[in-house]
């Protein structure tokens, strides 16, 4: 009998107090539990971390990068978004 | 994003509320270090981030009303486009903040209910009418501008979602009161109908804004605890100083009045305001205001008429994990 693949986990770390946490990674394991530890012997041996989520991989959906065009197309010619775009008088100062 | 999945181990603890968490709670607020959902926290503090944090959301939604009021009657299309992406942003705001909320584990059903069923409140000043196009400018101008004031102290507050939404929206708050201020010096400059128009929507938005920062100190109920716990980093009399320094040069440069006779400077250059009606304040917060009957019709109706589509999603989304739960057994 074959061996069974063994799941494959997403790794995010809080890398400071206040920041969110981040993707750093990815790793195999077979619960839960064994992922968060090797999470932490994986990613943060150099204390890069005060908090670590662990997601299975197949939990995660994801747009793909081919269509980015297509996909982000709404944002791109919307410069009006920015504040840039409006003229406020150099007197009145920054807002 | 952040789910509510957080919140749920450990529940039981909470409610006793040693003396020695919450001391250590304390001590983690005073060293500046930010408390995460899955902390303990005092139930009291869970109850007033909920209140305040939702309320925040409500109120960028309900927000979209006065100005979304505008959208067709934009003058420009330049105009119409800014304006669209504002409400926009603004729908975005309430929906960074109700997930910063859910992490304390209130579900977004039950924060919504409570604000259509009239318990929870929403920003007073979103309670007045936009009459005319140039409250749109007043609007970016001063109510974006205070609710810049309001939040730049909120990106340090002790509680990390809350924290980390606020960081998004400030980013972006920048661009709506620039547009606002835009439309003023563009009104500003152009016919005298035009002037009188911008004159006449700050006359009308003055007083309410001043009233966004809350009840002076002296009478506010909540802001002890909320600075202890470093929810709050300045007083409302304090934010509300900052903001009247840095407006009236502003007023002063597009050469409108500002609707107070009594205002003068002090010599160490704060503008000095009159006494503001608090009564006025009372009966909006009561439900009295020009328009608070007409904002929860909109919003009830919007939430009534959107029900068909939360359920098609929902049903679609069933049936088609029973039709893989099918073929996985297959």
């Amino acid at each position: 009998m074959a061996t069974p693949n063994t799941p494959l986990w997403e790794v995010f770390i809080r890398s400071r107090n206040g920041l969110a946490h981040k993707h750093v990674g990815s790793l195999h394991a077979s619960d839960a539990t064994m992922a968060l530890q090797a999470a932490r012997d994986i990613y943060t041996r150099r204390g890069e971390g005060l908090s670590i989520w662990v997601v299975p991989s197949s939990a995660i959906t994801a747009s793909d990068p081919a269509e980015k065009g297509m996909m982000f197309e709404p944002a791109e010619s919307k410069i009006y978004r920015h504040p840039t775009f409006y003229e406020v008088p150099e007197e009145v100062g920054h807002m | 994003m952040y789910t509510q999945a957080l919140n749920t181990a450990e529940t039981a603890d909470r409610d006793l509320e040693d003396a020695g968490k919450a001391a250590q709670f304390q001590a983690r607020i005073d060293a500046e270090e930010r408390i995460e959902p899955n902390d303990w926290m005092p139930a009291a503090y869970r109850k007033t981030l909920t209140r305040q944090i939702s309320q925040h959301a409500h109120s960028e939604i309900v927000g979209m009303l006065p100005e979304g009021n505008w959208i067709t009657r934009a003058p420009t299309l330049r105009r119409k486009a800014a304006l669209l992406a504002k409400v926009q942003d603004e729908c975005g705001h309430g929906l960074y903040l109700y997930a910063a909320a859910e992490t304390l584990g209130s579900s977004r059903e039950e924060l919504v209910d409570a604000m259509l069923a009239g318990k929870a409140k929403y920003s007073s000043i979103f309670n007045y009418p936009t009459l005319t196009w140039a409250d749109i400018g007043t609007i970016g101008w001063l109510v974006d501008g205070a609710a810049i004031m309001n939040q730049i102290p909120l990106c340090r507050c002790s509680y990390g979602p809350y924290a980390r939404a606020m960081i998004r929206v400030c980013k972006e708050e920048s661009f709506h009161q620039r547009q606002g201020y835009e439309i003023m010096v563009t009104l500003c400059r152009g016919s005298e109908e035009q002037k009188a128009m911008a004159q006449d929507a700050l006359n009308r938005w003055w007083w309410p804004v001043l009233m966004m920062f809350g009840p002076p100190d002296a009478t506010s109920q909540h802001s002890d605890t909320s600075t202890k716990w470093k929810i709050k980093r300045f007083s409302n009399d304090e934010l509300r100083q900052k903001f009247v320094d840095a407006t009236v040069p502003q007023a002063q440069y597009l050469g409108l009045t500002i609707p107070d006779p009594g205002m003068t400077q002090d010599a160490d250059g704060h503008w000095r305001y009159s006494e503001i009606d608090w009564a006025e304040f009372k009966q909006v917060l009561a439900g009295n205001g020009p328009c608070n009957r007409d904002r929860m019709a909109a919003r009830r109706k919007a939430h009534e008429e959107g029900a068909w589509v939360r359920e098609a999603a929902a049903s679609y989304a069933a049936k088609r994990a029973q039709r893989q739960t099918a073929q996985a057994a297959e």
